[in-house]
């Protein structure tokens, strides 16, 4: 199931009507609410598409509150019981600054996707997860053997790289094996 | 007894504005001051807002002789500094009105930060002008004028967060004759009274006081290394952000909290020669100021 999340709609519904920016920490936790509102009513597993397509400025703040706590609060050590993903639309130069320094500070990583098919992995990853991720998302579906042979890796280690990049909610986890966050909304 | 202030006639950079500072050292709360800024003829934003927080810091309302310059004066009024120092201080002597609506040189007129809302509000009224004045002005790329609204949104938070009360900010463009050839700049001011940075990060009852904790470590705590008096690791990006943007751009920061001040980054260009990066042992003054200066990019 995919839900979408417009967060200027969210803004204006949480904070205030005349807003257009995402500033300040105490806005930056009344959005994450109202997202969190949402996905309570969603089903599990469930792929969320937040966008921040006409959102104008996002600070370092509100990138925290929003997307750092968002990804910590919904990644497989907090919250077991729940599949839930992300996938960031509409990500500007200048929201990529707060949300890459956010990120860098946490350790976390997150799909952008830019509305147009252009799918990115931003944030800390070393080398070897970021090449199975993308050979996973090249594939559309894979198990560890494809990854052994696709990115050139032993399979018994692509497989505890896709089990970890499962965990942080960076690939979504099917019967028949692992799909990329973004290779299907 | 009445303590008279005098004002210098350029309420410009620190120098000027420790005068200010100096003047009321000793002088209890309560007692009365009278702070004469009628041969003062220019203040930069950082001045204004100290003009005002000068006047938070009194138990007893100071009077106020404002510039008999009449541009001075005219300048004063459309930067809406005498809608909130008449709050604050009694004044003697007519102030001038405004001769001119608008201007484009005040990219942001003073005004008071005490909550989130303030902070939206600034930034939503600083997109309006901003654009225009750092790209064809300062020469600044496009993608400049979202990072500066984005410093000067965490450097409002600063009050809103840490600062225990309400402070003021204001921001404006203009040529300096005598310095740096010439060039134009942006000078950002975020003023408040508040608890400032050394009794904010003692408030964590994380902080251990060591015997080398005073106001310039508590400085450099929150300044250069993003400590914060919050647990959450997620705090503490402010003033890395705001540097961050600086370095890009090749601005300047100076901070001045309790004793002591620090500037980061202190880029070549700097218009003070002998200026310390650090001082320490500075007249107590209560809360956090900080300067912004961003100039015109030469090729």
């Amino acid at each position: 199931m995919v839900t979408h999340i417009d967060l200027k709609t969210v803004l204006r519904r949480t904070v205030c009507e005349l807003f257009s920016n995402l500033v300040t920490r105490p806005t930056g936790a009344a959005v994450r609410g109202g997202i969190e509102q949402q996905l309570a009513l969603v089903e599990n597993p469930t792929l969320t598409v937040i966008d921040f397509s006409h959102v104008g400025l996002l600070d370092f703040s509100c990138a925290d509150e929003i997307v750092a706590k968002l990804l910590l609060r919904h990644g497989a050590e907090a919250d077991p019981g729940h599949e839930v993903y992300f996938l960031f639309r509409g990500i500007s130069e200048t929201h990529l600054d707060a949300i890459e320094t956010v990120l860098a500070r946490h350790r976390l990583a997150l799909v952008t996707d830019d509305g147009s098919g252009c799918v990115r992995l931003v944030g800390d990853l070393d080398d070897r997860q970021r090449a199975t991720w993308e050979a996973i998302f090249r594939l559309g579906c894979a198990v560890p053997d494809d990854i052994a042979g696709e990115a050139g890796i032993p399979a018994e280690d692509a497989g505890k790289v896709m089990e970890d990049l499962w965990r942080r909610r960076l690939v979504m986890r099917n019967a028949q094996g692992y799909v990329a966050v973004g290779a299907t909304a | 007894m009445t303590t008279v202030v005098n004002v210098p006639k350029s309420l410009d950079d620190h120098r000027q504005v420790e005068t200010l500072i100096e003047q009321v050292a000793g002088v209890p709360a309560d007692a009365k001051l009278l702070v004469d800024a009628r041969h003062t003829t220019f203040a930069s934003p950082y001045g204004l807002t100290m003009l005002l927080t000068l006047a938070q810091t009194r138990l007893e309302r100071p009077g106020f002789y404002p510039p008999l310059a009449e541009d001075t004066g005219s300048y004063w009024a459309r930067s809406h500094f005498y809608k909130f120092a008449e709050e604050l201080y009694d004044f003697h002597g007519r102030a001038h009105p405004s001769t001119r609506t608008g201007d484009s040189s005040v990219l942001l007129e003073v005004t008071p930060v005490g909550a989130s809302e303030d902070v939206h509000a600034v930034v939503e009224r600083i997109q309006e002008k901003s654009q225009q004045i750092l790209t064809e002005e300062l020469r600044l790329e496009p993608a400049a004028t979202m990072r500066f609204t984005m410093a000067l949104s965490e450097a409002c938070q600063n009050i809103v967060e840490h600062a225990g009360r309400g402070g003021w900010v204001a921001v404006q463009r203009y040529r300096w004759q005598a310095r740096l050839g010439g060039r134009k700049v942006v000078v950002m001011g975020v003023c408040d009274a508040g608890m400032g940075i050394r009794a904010s990060l003692e408030s964590s009852p994380a902080r251990r006081i060591t015997d080398s904790w005073d106001d310039r470590v508590a400085l450099e705590e929150a300044v250069l290394n993003g400590i914060s008096r919050h647990r959450d690791p997620g705090r503490g990006q402010g003033f890395r952000g705001i540097r961050s943007f600086l370095d890009k751009w090749d601005g300047k920061m100076g901070v001045r909290s309790g004793t002591a001040r620090l500037i980061s980054p202190m880029p070549e260009w700097n218009p003070l020669p002998d200026e310390p990066t650090l001082e320490e042992h500075l007249t107590p003054f209560p809360g956090t100021q900080l300067q912004i200066i961003i100039p015109e990019r030469v090729a």
